[in-house]
């Protein structure tokens, strides 16, 4: 599947299969594509070339059977702002010939942490409610596969947890899950994945998969002065990488042609003799970042 | 601590929409050339309480300074002193570059003599020559981030107010930023950040975590993590606003 818009190219020949009620998670920066893609999934949108199914049906010849298909969550806030809570959830089950009574159960256990606000005005609600809200919405006429588009930008790191357990559910019902996030934390929360950069799939797999597949070793290195330390790591023989990872640096060396001993004793020779450095197994973020094949030393 | 020490002196600060209290007696100090995270769920009271350090908003109650200048009387002065940078709000998409330099430059009340001495040594800085006459737009999204950081550093203000500013870049792009703060910090500028990823937290000298428009939590990352006997400033993160009580 290709998309250029004028000269950019947005997504270019990406092939990708998504199970049956699995989560799969579109993992990649802002810019990389991903909402490209999802319009084009979604039918919103005539890819270049390239061609794709939903639930085996064609996405350009049966784009009105999969529009009941699936559900939809763009990354901006698309309800009615003016309609109450209640009003979007009667509106989207009437377009989809559904009632709030017939789907109540698909919906019940998000639906039930907003009902008390059901006369609320859409717009007059915080971000939290309106994500469940939108959610409900997307579900309301009991789709196959549900498409969220970043659900979870910009939303803190305590809701996030929260809207991936949520999420958990939803797959436990039945329903396939295509999501969509910047976080690369969020990987593992998913059966199988994606990374995507530059309109290019870099990566696809499990979790575990693409951590099996990262060619180099990494130490986990502390000490004091981190920045410094930081500068200092990079300029050590046989380092492919080290960038700063929460409270140590994640270097990334080649076993062929160093180790820890020798790495430590190095640093120790540039002024840095406390340093600790641990075995790691890499993370998803690791991955990607090798995968982008971005590295740059200085 | 003596005065000159601190960049920002916060006491009791408070901030009430009708009878909603979003920042509810605050107080707190930041230290010159500290890189002071500021961390709260959605709906704490972090947007409300920086707009009153930027000078943006008049608190309800409570006293203090930014810069130097009363929060009360002197906004102007704390708008003229301070940086300011957010992923959502920076350049000007459509005027080039060095139309961008040039623009913050005025406001900010540089002469032309000065905005040129700016604008080339921050091209160089950046390896940005070859861009200068590209609209800010069609800018990848890690190098409108470096430029508008240099750009909200163009008076040299005492104290940068960074919000969110790596929202959604890629990973390596994300800590190069957080070097050039670095960089910036080891020159004896305060840096104020704000920011949902919490490995970044670790990156800080010093964090506050908002709960319900108070401060729940203050310290530097390694006692946090020890206080709440946490492994990542993520637990603490976790542990301290999820006792949360309103939402936003």
């Amino acid at each position: 599947m290709s998309k250029s818009y004028r000269q950019v190219h947005a997504i270019k020949g990406i092939s990708l299969d998504v199970g049956k009620g699995e989560i799969f998670g579109l993992i990649g920066p802002d810019g990389a594509g991903k909402t490209t893609l999802f319009r084009i999934m979604t039918t919103l949108m005539l890819a270049d070339s390239g061609y794709g199914r939903i639930c085996g049906l064609d996405i350009v010849k049966d784009y009105f059977k999969i529009r009941r298909l699936i559900g939809y969550m763009p990354g901006r806030f698309s309800l009615y702002q003016d309609l109450s809570v209640k009003e979007n959830l009667d509106f989207f089950a009437t377009m989809f010939g559904t009632t709030l009574r017939e789907s109540y159960g698909t919906i019940k256990e998000i639906y039930s942490q907003i009902e008390p606000f059901r006369d609320r005005r859409a717009g007059k609600l915080s971000g939290g409610m309106k994500q469940k809200l939108a959610l409900c919405c997307a579900l309301v006429h009991k789709p196959s596969v549900l498409f969220l588009d970043e659900p979870t930008t910009g939303v803190d790191a305590v809701s996030r947890k929260d809207f991936w357990t949520m999420l958990g559910r939803i797959r436990q019902s039945g329903v396939t899950v295509f999501v969509s996030t910047p976080y690369m934390d969020e990987a593992s929360l998913c059966d199988r994945l994606a990374l995507i950069k530059d309109g290019e799939i870099i990566g696809t797999g499990t979790p575990e998969q693409i951590i099996r597949q990262y060619p180099y070793r990494i130490l986990a290195v502390k000490g004091r002065n981190m920045y410094p330390l930081l500068k200092a790591l990079r300029m050590i023989e046989g380092v492919e990488s080290c960038f700063s990872f929460g409270d140590a640096h994640h270097l990334a060396y080649r076993p062929d042609r160093t180790c820890r001993q020798t790495i430590l004793a190095e640093a120790a020779g540039m002024g840095f003799p406390d340093c600790t450095a641990k075995e790691i197994a890499p993370g998803i973020e690791d991955c990607f970042m090798q995968l982008s094949k971005k590295w740059g030393k200085n | 601590m003596g005065k000159e020490l601190n960049v920002i002196e916060i006491r009791n600060l408070t901030k009430k929409f009708g009878d909603f209290t979003a920042v509810d007696n605050i107080s707190f100090d930041v230290h010159r050339g500290e890189i002071f995270g500021f961390l709260g769920a959605n709906g704490a009271g972090k947007t409300t309480a920086m707009r009153i350090l930027c000078g943006l908003s008049r608190p309800t109650a409570g006293t203090g300074t930014v810069a130097g200048y009363d929060i009360w009387k002197e906004q102007e002065k704390i708008k003229r002193h301070i940086g300011y940078m957010s992923q959502k709000f920076s350049l000007y998409p459509d005027l080039t570059v060095k139309e961008n330099i040039r623009l913050f430059g005025g406001i900010y009340g540089l002469d032309d003599r000065e905005i040129n001495g700016k604008t080339s040594k921050m091209l160089s800085m950046l390896g940005m020559v070859q861009e200068k006459d590209k609209f800010a737009g069609e800018l990848p999204l890690g190098w409108k981030q470096k430029l508008s950081f240099c750009i909200a550093l163009i008076h040299e203000p005492r104290i940068i107010f960074l919000d969110e500013p790596t929202g959604g870049v890629d990973p390596e792009t994300r800590r190069r930023f957080w070097e050039l703060i670095y960089d910036t910090a080891e020159k004896g500028t305060t840096i104020f950040v704000t920011t949902h990823y919490m490995d970044e937290a670790e990156y800080c000298d010093r964090v506050s975590i908002m709960v319900d428009g108070r401060i729940a939590a203050l310290d530097t990352p390694e006692k946090l993590k020890c206080r709440f006997t946490a492994e990542t400033m993520d637990d603490v993160f976790r542990t301290v606003a999820g006792k949360a009580e309103r939402e936003e």
